[in-house]
């Protein structure tokens, strides 16, 4: 199909404006030994009702798998709001006059965002947590001329894996705090070993296991960093934890997927980024700013563009330019959409069933592999064997962590929200 | 201008933000209750004993205040964004409805992911295709990314080889991500000299080709819209000097069908399917920026690659010893991947061939017609879009930013202003090629009518815009006084206002 | 435009003003203009050992963001901390009330490799046509 909207006509009166009888005569500049003469090798023109007829796979009908991407109950409201042509064609809100739909959206997320997790100030997205925390290291190191980068190794491995790239060639040095062999917290000792202010630490609570970290005790270590950032992997358990910023970071990052965002077979997801009032105008990526137009009405414009790739150019803070765009919209109509009491209700129910699930699968004789206090997550002994089990009752049974933490025979991490039901349990039960 | 005499507007009701509305027990939403349980005894030391800070209101007033706000934005659905190596065509909502259906998928879910990788493979294939190169990760969130992705990869290759060559060279009218993706690569970069008929000439890249010179990064066509074409040559000069040509894929619209960057020479480019293939653009996001490269780089990308047993599912593997690791915490913008699987096998080969050769007709019938009264500072031939210049309003005081403001008046989104940087008071033009006739004349007698005003009122344009929901805004303003949250607006822009 | 000939001039348009071993330091009016309103500045620490050339900070408007580099070898003795609430005195007052720093020379005698406002000037003239 084509949509190209001219019909013969309008094209005979183009080429004759433009004086030519054929469009390969504006192609004369191109050198005849690079021209490709071939029919490309794709497939098509195909029509809708062939495009539709494509098989697709059925989702499972029970699934414990999270690892950093969630499934969360999405009211209808989003999706009908986001599909509204002016949020989803619509372009970067680099000329606000008419942009404000977009631009007052996302300064209403940073505002969300900054609240709830106690910060001064949040950006309008990254790609995703991993590049967020990416971006944190090379601020952190650019703002205190650090030379080594301390990650707890509970810390989500693809992150610490995307983090190992971006600084591959920076002479800095990256180094993994380990955690306690039983509660799977990070090693307070090793820390303070550790930590020293020419390092940057990066602390992810809940941790990849779903374990909530001692963050009193680790605050109280991470003030002699010479940078210190909490990461948050998934945005629900800010409606219910105390808020990072209460431990005194200078930045707090991660995903926001949840907030929003079906999971999408992986993406897109939102980078999000909040740090304090000191280390602003080294934020990457694009800021909302709210001021007035010259007839005196409120408006709203970006801001701090100076520091962004399209003027900085190679001193730029970052060189990211189109972010998570709509993702960020739909996560500031999500939580309009759901509230505070709301919010805290998913998280609680989210942390309530985990728990529920962890008993029924102790019961069944499957043990925890950590003692920790947990979130939504959890990691469970269970072999290959009984894992194909339950995915041939169409269960997905959580995700497998062996490749990333070899100490950990058979370890599964199993996540539970609220997207779970009591038909889920039943079948779990039965099936073991 | 006649059209614009019928325009009649309903009265919009301007939206305050949404936590000026909030008030306890205006949200009844009901939320899943599967457990019924509440919170286990040993986490009290680790929950907020309050609420947060975000707005509660009702589902009405979420839906109107968001559709409020959505009227007072401009889409593709709504009238044309000429604007200049953004490439803003029509987003098939075919595209849409596709990749609604991959929503529910987690990523461990291996039956469905299987389907998906498969359609991952396909995609991979066809843009392998198409730019005629061997290989290619879909997982870069962005052109930049990609950029990235690609200067990683460049990088990776000169270091197995031994050699330590820390330069990157880039034309003066690269786009700022060109110089930005290089430095966070760990590249210097150094811009050299587009010669005077507005392409890159190999003599040039010749001078400049010292031994630290690891790479050239070039766009093709340029952001003047112009074909480099030297580039066989100046491919040739790299190569035989050890050094890589990466291509910003940015301006392939100009291009499918008819010459592709692996022929040309190119080792390694990023595209951008938020542009060439139509995925929308979402206010600023997400997009994605595959990148592709020559057989002798494939082992260098990103993990994980997609592979496939025979009889088996489809599967992703991360052991590839030489790539430079991963570079997105999963795999990438899935759904924009899936929205341009489908509209490449929308258009099919000739369907793509045609995108170009009209993007390439609809940007000189706007050419020959505005450079009778714009300056056009390159006579050189352009393909899908081409620069003009205010130099022949600056005179009379009116500027490229004031002809931008004008335009939006009539009805459209500017086009690129101010870039590429080698043509002060730039504007970059680029209809696409899903405008139709009557959009293009109607620019066309927008910019005429704008060119006469300039010589008969000049100063009519320093209030414009005055039709759009909120006339020029105060950005020096919102730079010295930043407001970013809306606590903090406690005190301030509302009693600016009033004064 | 003004050119002031109590101060030298840089390629990079600061201007220099001598008060015995010290020198008074800022951005000059033709720089003023380009950068637009100036929306905010920020300096290196007092302390710092500069070389000529060195960044001692940065300004930044709506459009641009430029740093400013030391005309001199020396020492920064103190910054002007008026800019910090009042960016905009560079645009308004830039010889004078908006002088950024102030540094304690190595070597008085570089000032005389610096320029006078007539060659400033020239130079200006030429960047403009």
């Amino acid at each position: 199909m084509s949509f190209i909207p001219h019909n013969p006509e309008d094209r005979r009166k183009m080429l004759a404006t433009v004086g030519i009888t054929d469009e390969e005569e504006l192609f004369a500049t191109i050198p005849e030994g690079l021209r490709h003469s071939q029919r490309l090798k794709v497939p098509g023109p195909l029509d809708e009702e062939t495009i539709r007829r494509i098989p697709q796979g059925r989702v499972s009908r029970t699934c414990f798998a999270g690892g950093g991407i969630y499934r969360h109950h999405i009211p209808a409201l989003v999706d009908a709001l986001a599909a509204r042509q002016e949020f989803y064609t619509a372009y970067t809100p680099y000329q606000p006059e008419i942009s404000q739909g977009t631009l007052q959206s996302i300064f209403e997320y940073q505002s969300m965002l900054a609240s709830l997790t106690g910060m001064d100030v949040s950006n309008a997205s990254l790609y995703d947590g991993a590049t967020a925390l990416a971006e944190a290291a090379i601020m952190a190191i650019r703002a205190k001329n650090l030379r080594r980068i301390l990650v707890t190794r509970s810390t989500n491995p693809a992150y610490r894996a995307v983090l190992r790239t971006y600084l591959a060639n920076h002479a800095i040095e990256i180094q993994e705090v380990p955690f306690e062999r039983t509660s799977s917290q990070v090693d307070q000792k090793i820390l303070e070993a550790m930590i020293g202010a020419d390092a940057a630490f990066f602390i992810q609570n809940p941790n990849f296991f779903g374990t909530l970290e001692p963050m009193d005790a680790v605050a109280t270590i991470a003030r002699r960093a010479g940078f210190f950032g909490i990461i948050v992997t998934e945005a629900i358990s800010l409606g219910l934890l105390r808020k990072p910023g209460e431990y005194g970071p200078d930045a707090v990052l991660g995903e926001a997927q949840s907030f929003g965002n079906p999971p999408n077979a992986g993406g897109p997801l939102l980078g999000f980024f909040c740090t304090t009032q000191e280390h602003l105008r080294r934020m990457p990526g694009r800021i909302v700013g709210m001021t007035k137009d010259f007839a005196g009405n409120p408006a709203f414009c970006l801001t701090l563009a100076t520091r962004e790739q399209h003027i900085r150019r190679e001193k730029a803070t970052s060189n990211i330019c189109t972010n998570q765009g709509l993702c960020t919209i739909r996560a500031a109509i999500y939580l309009s959409a759901i509230g505070p009491k709301g919010l805290r209700s998913i998280a609680t129910q989210c942390v309530a069933g985990a728990h529920q699930i962890m008993g029924i699968l102790q019961e069944k004789g499957f043990t925890p592999a950590f003692t920790g206090p947990f979130f939504h997550e959890f990691v469970v002994r269970m072999d290959m064997d009984k894992r194909r089990t339950l995915e041939e009752a169409g269960i997905v049974p959580g995700i497998p962590i062996e490749r990333h933490y070899p100490e950990i025979q058979n370890g599964l991490l199993v996540t539970v929200t609220e997207m779970n039901t009591r038909e889920d349990s039943k079948c779990l039960i039965e099936t073991l | 201008m006649s059209d614009r005499n019928t325009i009649r507007t309903f009265p919009e009701i301007t939206e305050p933000l949404l936590i000026t509305r909030s008030a306890q027990g205006k949200n009844k939403r009901q939320i899943p209750d599967p457990f019924k349980a509440g919170l286990p005894a040993d986490l009290s030391e680790f929950i907020n004993p309050e609420q947060a800070t975000i707005p509660d209101v009702s589902e009405v007033e979420t839906v109107r205040h968001f559709t409020r706000l959505s009227r007072k934005n401009f889409g593709i659905d709504q009238g044309m964004y000429p604007l200049g190596s953004c490439t803003m065509k029509y987003n098939p909502k075919i595209c849409e409805h596709i990749a609604n259906r991959i929503k529910n998928i987690h990523p461990a879910d291996k039956l469905p992911m299987h389907n998906v990788l498969r359609a991952l493979a396909a995609l991979q294939r066809y843009l392998e295709e198409i730019c005629g190169m061997d290989a290619c990760t879909l997982w870069p969130a962005a052109g930049a990314h990609g950029e990235l992705t690609g200067m990683l990869i460049i990088r990776k290759a000169l270091q197995a080889k031994g050699a330590k060559r820390d330069t990157v060279l880039i034309p003066d009218m690269a786009h700022g991500t060109n110089p930005a993706s290089c430095a966070v690569a760990g590249f210097a970069t150094r811009s050299i000299p587009s010669g005077k008929h507005g392409f890159l000439e190999a003599g040039t890249v010749k001078e400049h080709l010292d031994e630290n010179v690891a790479a050239l990064m070039i766009t093709n066509p340029n952001t003047l819209g112009i074909f480099e074409q030297e580039i066989g040559e100046i491919a040739d000069l790299l190569h035989a000097h050890g050094s890589f040509l990466y291509m910003d894929g940015a301006n392939l619209n100009a291009i499918l069908g008819i010459t592709r960057p692996g022929d040309m020479g190119v080792d390694c480019l990023h595209v951008n399917l938020h542009k060439t293939f139509g995925t929308p653009h979402g206010g600023g996001g997400p997009g994605s920026g595959p990148v592709l490269v020559q057989a002798h780089l494939e082992k260098y990308l990103p993990i994980p690659r997609i592979v496939h047993e025979p009889h088996q599912l489809f599967k992703l593997s991360y052991t590839p010893p030489d790539s430079i690791g991963m570079v997105h915490s999963s795999v990438g913008n899935v759904s924009v991947l899936i929205k341009a699987l489908v509209y490449i096998v929308s258009l099919g080969p000739r369907g793509l061939l045609e995108c170009s050769k009209t993007a390439a007709l609809n940007a000189n019938y706007l050419r020959v017609q505005l450079a009778r009264c714009f300056d056009l500072p390159y006579k050189t031939p352009t393909l899908h879009e081409f620069v003009l210049s205010d130099k022949q309003q600056k005179d009379r005081g009116v500027t490229t930013l004031d002809i931008a403001k004008a335009l939006m008046d009539y009805g459209f989104h500017p086009p690129t202003v101010y870039f590429p940087l080698v043509v002060p008071g730039a504007i970059m033009i680029e209809p696409t090629e899903t405008e139709p006739l009557e959009e293009l004349d109607r620019f066309v007698a927008a910019m005429e009518e704008i060119a006469s005003l300039t010589q008969s009122n000049p100063e009519v344009f320093h209030d414009k815009p005055k039709l759009t929901p909120v006339v020029r805004v105060d950005e020096v303003w919102a730079a010295r006084n930043l407001c970013l949250t809306w606590s903090m607006t406690e005190s301030k822009p509302e009693e600016e206002v009033s004064k | 435009m003004t050119f002031p000939d109590d101060v030298r001039y840089t390629k990079d348009h600061e201007w220099g003003r001598v008060d015995g071993t010290r020198m008074w330091i800022g951005i000059t009016d033709y720089a003023q203009q380009e950068l637009g309103d100036v929306v905010f500045v920020e300096f290196q620490s007092v302390g710092t050992r500069l070389k000529r050339g060195d960044s001692f900070g940065t300004v930044e408007s709506v459009k641009a963001v430029s740093d400013l580099y030391a005309p001199v070898n020396g020492t920064i003795l103190e910054v002007n901390k008026a800019l910090e609430e009042t960016p905009e005195l560079v645009n308004q007052d830039c010889y004078g009330k908006a002088w950024m720093i102030i540094m304690e020379m190595d070597d008085p005698s570089e000032v005389e490799s610096l320029w006078d406002n007539r060659s400033y000037e020239q130079f200006v003239s030429a960047e403009t046509k």
